[in-house]
């Protein structure tokens, strides 16, 4: 498994893998080991119990040139513990992340990146004499333009989630939804 | 009713539920307790030399019976003694349920006293594998890991036990088929093939002028060889069986063509070549059969059946996918034929393409220069000898390397399951210990492995617990003092460099080593010698026979196919070469 290091989330193509598994130990070593043995790349990863408890959804984005998609999503099916796969297309899913930076900064100019902060409707953390972190939630392109500007002042660390995902309702689900029947 | 009894009593009545009859195991500190309620269990326990023997054995049980080999072991280097059983069985879909000892849940973590990350270790070699926690997790493990590890493509599933689980006590109580399928949400083996798919099939078929009957180790995991044969006679066409699939149809009918692939007879190799269409019946491309898979078989169009989705597509696209039980599947493709042929379809002629592929029969058969008076005994000769003068039935095993591509080329296969070789893994050491598993599953069969010298070295030992055991077998060391496969390659593709391959013309002596294992040994060196050696072995049976058979270092396998070349790219015996031009 390798990290890329250039933004993905600007390039039109990629992969996002919602992976519905049993909340066991060593799910995720499963996954994880199933990429690293079949050499794809996953790009982000991020983990969390769903609505069930006996159930997690591991939201995985791939490096689309890394293998076949097809190949993959038949792969990780194998794996026992794996219950349900859907690969969501970029367009018809809402995708969010989170990110937290540190950006070294003067006093005098640090109303420049609150500033900024406040346009992108993101948080301040923490302000130290000659430091700020500061938060921002919201789609990975956003977070990828929000970096790029920081990055001008001095980023001294930056720490992001990776992407969760789940697919865009459309009209008829979301009607249904008011109805209190989501899905 | 609610019986409380150790983790350890569980898991021994839970295999036995399971109507587990033999385990090949070696205890050790962590699965001590579990080898105590064994003592008063109808299960038999075959004590062995090495824990790769235990892993190897499970497999040739479960490749002569069709049943899960079980095999238990200790934790720590017991379980990295298994890992290569293990990996064997995955590649080559074997149903096995291996039981590893752990430390005790508190020592998880801490490198204690043979501690390793066994489910760690063993994921990528798997079907799946599980810690268990809690003794009252046994019964439900069990029959998941039998479950798992015998539907769908089968394969091996690790179950590891900590010390103190199987020391604590538990409520006993033995999950239904229910509880087993809903615990198990993320399993669902898709049995039956898609009706669409199935008609599409049986639609090409109907059509090709040059078909093919690509049939692999699938179709004898799935017990499918009876509609394999219904099939094949109903669309009159050649079927080819890989190493894994020797023995599905009967070599001697007349549509059967032998094994394709590297070392493949060049029928074989070039009807699939020539095909319009590989009826693939659960086979999976493997480099071995497809040589450059960009060159291979480029007119024919592939129907493919497997019960596993992720092999269709994974090397050929193929242009009719069906996922499912290849018994069922070819069962429907059967009927669907018929349906057609009743509604009016004709069957095409397909006599110019029998005629062709049995004009390639006649020249090329498979072929090796008969030895002079005075010459080394060839190998190829002592396997023909073998086979003659053997009992209807014998189950054949097999090592990895020279001796297994000649085992597989000139034994007369006769019916399924007599063939029990290590065909994705290449496991040298295989034979031994998967023979005396066979023997154990088929105690009625004369069991043959064929071994050569490196073989015979990784693992003799084992030899010992079939003396002890009382599990007689006959073992066929093709001694060439080489790493044959190896200086082969080394021959042809290295400039007759021979790095590290020469072992030893005088060390072991085989005779002497078998005989200091409980066993009979005998050594042949000369023709003559050959026949009555094999008559004298298949005579004992009350201890196994180990016959050396000096043989010719510099014989090669031949067809070959060099690695990454095109299957038209075949060499062929050099004896053959003039007539090469017939191979069109």
């Amino acid at each position: 498994m390798s990290i890329t290091p250039t933004a993905l989330s600007n390039q039109p193509a990629h992969h996002i893998l919602s992976v519905l598994v049993q909340n066991r130990p060593g799910v995720l070593a499963r996954v994880a080991g199933l990429f690293a043995r079949r050499g794809y790349n996953i790009f982000s990863l991020a983990v969390a119990p769903t609505e069930d408890p006996d159930l997690s959804r591991i939201t995985i984005v791939v490096d689309v040139e890394s293998a076949p998609l097809e190949q993959i999503v038949k792969q990780l099916f194998k794996l026992v513990d794996v219950v349900k796969i859907s690969e969501l297309d970029p367009r018809r899913s809402v995708e969010r992340e989170l990110m937290i930076a540190t950006v070294r900064i003067a006093a005098e100019e640090r109303g420049q990146v609150v500033e900024l902060t406040n346009i992108f409707e993101g948080k301040i953390l923490a302000v130290g004499v000659e430091a700020i972190t500061v938060s921002l939630e919201g789609s990975p392109e956003k977070l990828d333009d929000f970096e790029e500007l920081l990055r001008g002042y001095g980023i001294v660390e930056l720490q992001r989630t990776g992407r969760v995902a789940l697919p865009k309702l459309d009209k008829e689900a979301r009607l249904r939804a008011v109805r209190g029947k989501a899905s | 009713m609610s019986e409380k009894i150790t983790g350890a009593q569980a898991l021994i009545r839970a295999l036995e539920k399971e109507k587990v009859d033999t385990i090949f195991g070696l205890p050790g500190g962590c699965i001590l307790p579990a080898y105590d309620p064994l003592l008063s269990s109808p299960i038999r326990h075959i004590l062995v030399r090495h824990e790769q023997g235990a892993g190897h054995m499970a497999e040739g049980y479960a490749h002569v019976t069709g049943r899960p080999g079980v095999a238990m072991v200790t934790s720590g280097p017991a379980a990295t003694n298994m890992v290569t059983p293990l990996c064997d069985a995955y590649m080559d879909s074997i149903p096995m349920v291996c039981i590893t000892g752990q430390v005790s849940t508190t020592a998880i973590g801490t490198d204690a006293f043979q501690e390793c990350d066994t489910v760690g270790i063993t994921r990528s070699v798997t079907k799946h594998n599980e810690l268990i926690m809690s003794p009252d997790e046994i019964p439900l493990m069990v029959r998941q890991a039998f479950h798992i590890a015998t539907t769908g493509r089968p394969g091996p599933v690790l179950l590891d036990l900590p010390k103190d689980v199987l020391q604590n006590s538990m409520t006993w109580h033995w999950p239904t088929d229910e509880e087993v399928v809903e615990s198990l949400p993320g399993y669902k083996p898709t049995m039956k093939g898609h009706p669409r798919m199935i008609k599409e099939a049986a639609r090409l078929i109907l059509e090709a002028k040059q078909p093919v009957l690509y049939v692999g180790g699938g179709v004898l995991k799935a017990r499918a060889a009876e509609a394999l044969l219904e099939l094949a006679e109903m669309v009159d066409a050649p079927v080819v069986t890989t190493l894994m699939a020797r023995g599905a149809i009967p070599d001697d009918h007349p549509l059967c063509i032998g094994m394709p692939g590297m070392h493949g007879n060049a029928t074989a190799v070039t009807a699939m070549q020539k095909s319009d269409l590989l009826v693939t019946l659960g086979a999976r491309f493997d480099d071995r059969i497809t040589g450059k898979v960009d060159a291979f078989a480029p007119d024919a169009k592939i129907i493919h059946v497997d019960i596993d989705p992720a092999e269709q597509g994974k090397v050929r696209r193929p242009d009719v996918p069906i996922v499912g039980d290849c018994r069922l599947v070819i069962e429907e493709i059967v009927k669907a034929l018929k349906d057609m042929l009743q509604g009016g379809a004709v069957k095409p002629d397909i006599s110019a393409w029998k005629s062709r592929v049995s004009g390639w029969q006649e020249q090329f058969p498979l072929h090796y220069a008969a030895a002079e008076p005075g010459d080394a005994l060839k190998p190829q000769y002592c396997l023909e000898q073998l086979r003659d003068n053997s009992p209807e039935g014998t189950i054949l095993c097999s090592g990895v390397g020279q001796h297994q591509m000649w085992s597989s080329q000139y034994w007369n296969f006769k019916e399924p399951y007599t063939w029990v070789n290590s065909g994705g893994l290449g496991t040298m050491g295989f034979s031994i210990p998967a023979a005396i598993g066979a023997k154990v599953g088929r105690p009625d069969r004369t069991v043959w492995a064929v071994d050569g010298d490196g073989c015979f070295q990784m693992t003799a030992q084992e030899l010992v617990t079939a003396s002890v055991e009382r599990i007689p077998i006959k073992v066929a060391v093709l001694n060439n003092s080489y790493l044959g496969m190896v200086r082969q390659w080394q021959e042809m593709f290295y400039e007759e460099r021979y790095s590290e391959v020469y072992l030893s013309p005088e060390v072991p002596d085989f005779v002497k080593w078998a005989e200091a294992m409980g066993c009979v040994g005998i050594r042949v060196e000369s023709p003559e010698e050959v026949q009555p050696a094999i008559e004298k072995a298949n005579s004992i049976d009350d201890r196994s026979v180990v016959v050396e058979f000096r043989v010719d270092a510099s014989e090669k396998v031949f067809p070959m196919i060099p690695a990454g070349q095109s299957n038209d790219d075949i060499l062929l015996h050099p004896d053959q070469c003039s007539v090469r031009e017939y191979l069109r």
